[in-house]
């Protein structure tokens, strides 16, 4: 490990339960890279995730951190954020954690336009419990409860936290690693609700029955389906049918809850209404 | 000197939780406790304190348990079904040791029951509502002026204790209107949780059995989970670890009741009859205590503010001399077994569960029939 990365890290509290091979250790990587460009105050930021894979990253890392309840991160990220409007906080989350368990919490984090970074770690399945299909499970992929294929449609992530109203939405992959660094600190610096999801692999449980090869099979999977933002502005909607699109997809500018609640602090106290 | 207002059971309730502190509240709405939010959120905005209504229950909760990691004392309010739905989260403040307050005022139920109508139901979920073992606090004010400064020690007791307490009112007290006098500020003590200091561990307890609580920010980079975890606060899979933290969440309960057990007799000790009552049923058994004494019954009454932890020993003391206990409640029958657990047969149930208030007469046509010797 570099050097100066190393004090984001609990190095007493590694090596980390993944399986060989899963993808989560490199969104972890390329996020304390991305707060290490940042000069992010450790002291002053937060990390929080709900249950599952992903939101093991917490205890890796070396911040204030809060491992909560199943789908129930940004919850506590609100509280704290609402509480304490000066801190940093960043939330990990599973691709069922964030869209099913807390989907709903997900699309008001991204209403109030919380000043808030939601790293969804999607790897289309629920690793911890042993491969069920989860709502970013693609149709027709196979897991334990789909064992005959997915029957459901999958959410698209970007959309729903558009319409929800997120402010910042990116998408990006553990193999577009670079990119990933950049996206998140993109995502970190921007005033308002922001949104990544990091496509990443589960060799072990989706891999493994949807027989896409090795971990490094599966990130090549990744890059070869992944389209940038700008070139999929070029491209037919046939061209894009079964791909997928990367990079910074959607920024905008609204009030942030906190400031907006500030502000009304501020006029109370001027005796207004 | 305060003056002399009139108030309803849900204001003073929030009134009184600002008084010990709390700076923050995340709610949902729902009948019969939306009153306590509403004043939330006229009040906390004027004093700098954060008010949300979220999304749902299970999220206000949540935020609630966020707020606190923050530092701030915070409260959030719910009825019947949305006390079902933050049991988890309840158990993960219980788990990880964060102070809170969780307000239930008690409508009818099971289900949606009768969202206006009083019960006391809610109090064995109140102490086993959320998964596994853990001890629990749980106050019940029997008045309006009780709503205020109950509150104050349920937000008191929570930091003390570093553990979510229930405040459990009941359709009754919340939505009752009375007179009261509010105490001087200075007559109502405030605790505060005690903070890490550099060099303890997160979750190493005191000799009370309560850790100091280390707050995000202060650069203690620590580890906040509902796994069971040691006093570093990781996981851990280590069964002594398992059986120690779990003794331990009992135990910095169970061994400091002194602190925490709040109750009233009256005229206890030479009654032939006990009354023991809590919530707003107490209310009727004072009614129900007067109409006696003028009867010449030698009638007593052991009003219950905590009723988690249960307080077996003083039951026992209080009611030992009596020939009978009387246990009203507004249920099918909850914390009287409880009483039965020391006292036996000697205690009486009577139970209301038709969304009506305990009427005095209930009570006084029981003690009377004991009194002539019928049962």
């Amino acid at each position: 490990m570099r050097k100066e990365l190393q004090k984001y890290f609990r190095v007493n509290r590694l090596p980390h339960i993944w399986c060989p091979g899963c993808g989560h250790g490199i969104v972890m990587g390329a996020l304390v890279r991305a707060l290490e460009k940042l000069q992010i105050d450790q002291k002053d930021t937060a990390i929080i995730s709900g249950i599952g894979c992903s939101s093991r990253a917490s205890g890796y890392l070396n911040f204030d951190t809060l491992h909560t309840a199943h789908g129930r991160a940004l919850t506590f990220a609100t509280g704290l954020k609402v509480a304490k409007p000066s801190t940093n906080v960043i939330v990990l989350s599973g691709d069922g954690d964030a869209t099913a368990i807390g989907g709903n919490h997900f699309i008001h984090a991204a209403r109030r336009n919380l000043d808030i970074t939601l790293i969804i770690f999607n790897n289309n399945i629920y690793g911890m419990t042993g491969g069920q299909y989860s709502p970013l499970t693609p149709t027709d992929g196979k897991a334990t409860t789909s064992p005959y294929g997915n029957l459901e449609r999958p959410f698209d992530t970007v959309e729903l936290a558009k319409g929800a109203g997120a402010t910042y939405i990116a998408r990006g992959t553990v193999y577009h690693v670079l990119q990933l660094i950049e996206l998140l600190s993109k995502a970190i610096q921007h005033k308002g609700f922001s949104v990544v999801e990091v496509v990443t692999q589960c060799p072990t449980s989706y891999g493994r029955r949807n027989k896409m090869g090795s971990p490094s099979n599966m990130m090549l999977w990744q890059k070869e389906h992944a389209v940038n933002v700008k070139a999929a502005a070029k491209m037919t909607p046939e061209e894009l049918e079964g791909k997928f699109i990367i990079g910074e997809i959607y920024k905008t500018q609204a009030p942030e809850y906190t400031e907006q609640y500030a502000k009304l602090v501020q006029r109370l106290k001027e005796g207004g209404h | 000197m305060s003056k002399t207002v009139l108030m309803q059971g849900n204001q003073a309730c929030a009134l009184g939780a600002i008084h010990a502190g709390v700076r923050f509240f995340a709610g949902y709405p729902i009948t019969p406790s939306t009153e306590v939010a509403e004043i939330f959120a006229e009040e906390l905005p004027k004093i700098d304190g954060r008010f949300i209504q979220m999304e749902d229950e299970i999220a206000s909760m949540g935020a609630v348990l966020g707020a606190s990691l923050a530092g701030v004392k915070a409260v959030t309010a719910t009825s019947g079904p949305g006390f079902s739905l933050k049991q988890e989260l309840i158990g993960f403040g219980a788990a990880a040791e964060i102070p809170a307050v969780v307000v239930n005022v008690q409508r009818v139920g099971p289900s949606t029951g009768q969202p206006t109508s009083p019960a006391q139901g809610d109090v064995m979920q109140a102490r086993w509502g959320s998964h596994g073992d853990r001890g629990v606090i749980a106050l019940s004010p029997g008045s309006v002026l009780e709503a205020y400064t109950l509150i104050v020690d349920a937000v008191n007791l929570s930091e003390r204790f570093r553990t979510p307490v229930i405040f459990l009112m009941d359709e009754v007290i919340g939505h009752m209107r009375e007179s009261v006098t509010l105490p001087n500020p200075e007559e109502l003590k405030i605790i505060n949780r005690r903070v890490l200091q550099p060099g303890e561990l997160p979750y190493r307890p005191l000799e009370d059995g309560v850790p100091p609580m280390a707050v995000f920010g202060e650069g203690f980079y620590y580890h906040v989970t509902g796994l069971i975890h040691d006093e570093t606060g990781f996981p851990s899979g280590k069964p002594e670890v398992t059986q120690k933290t779990i003794k331990r969440l009992h135990q910095k309960i169970e061994n400091n009741l002194p602190e925490i057990l709040r109750f009233q007799t009256i005229d206890c000790e030479d009654a032939d009859y006990i009354i023991i009552a809590y919530g707003g049923t107490a209310r009727s058994a004072e009614a129900a205590l007067t109409l006696l004494k003028e009867k010449g019954q030698k009638v007593g009454l052991l009003r219950l503010m905590t009723i988690w932890p249960f307080p077996y020993q003083l039951v026992s003391e209080v009611c030992q001399k009596a020939k009978k206990v009387i246990f009203p409640e507004m249920n099918y029958g909850q914390l009287v077994g409880e009483a039965k657990k020391v006292l036996g047969d000697k205690v009486i149930p009577v139970n209301k569960y038709d969304g009506e208030m305990m009427p005095p007469e209930a009570i006084v046509e029981i003690i009377e029939k004991l009194g002539k010797g019928e049962e």
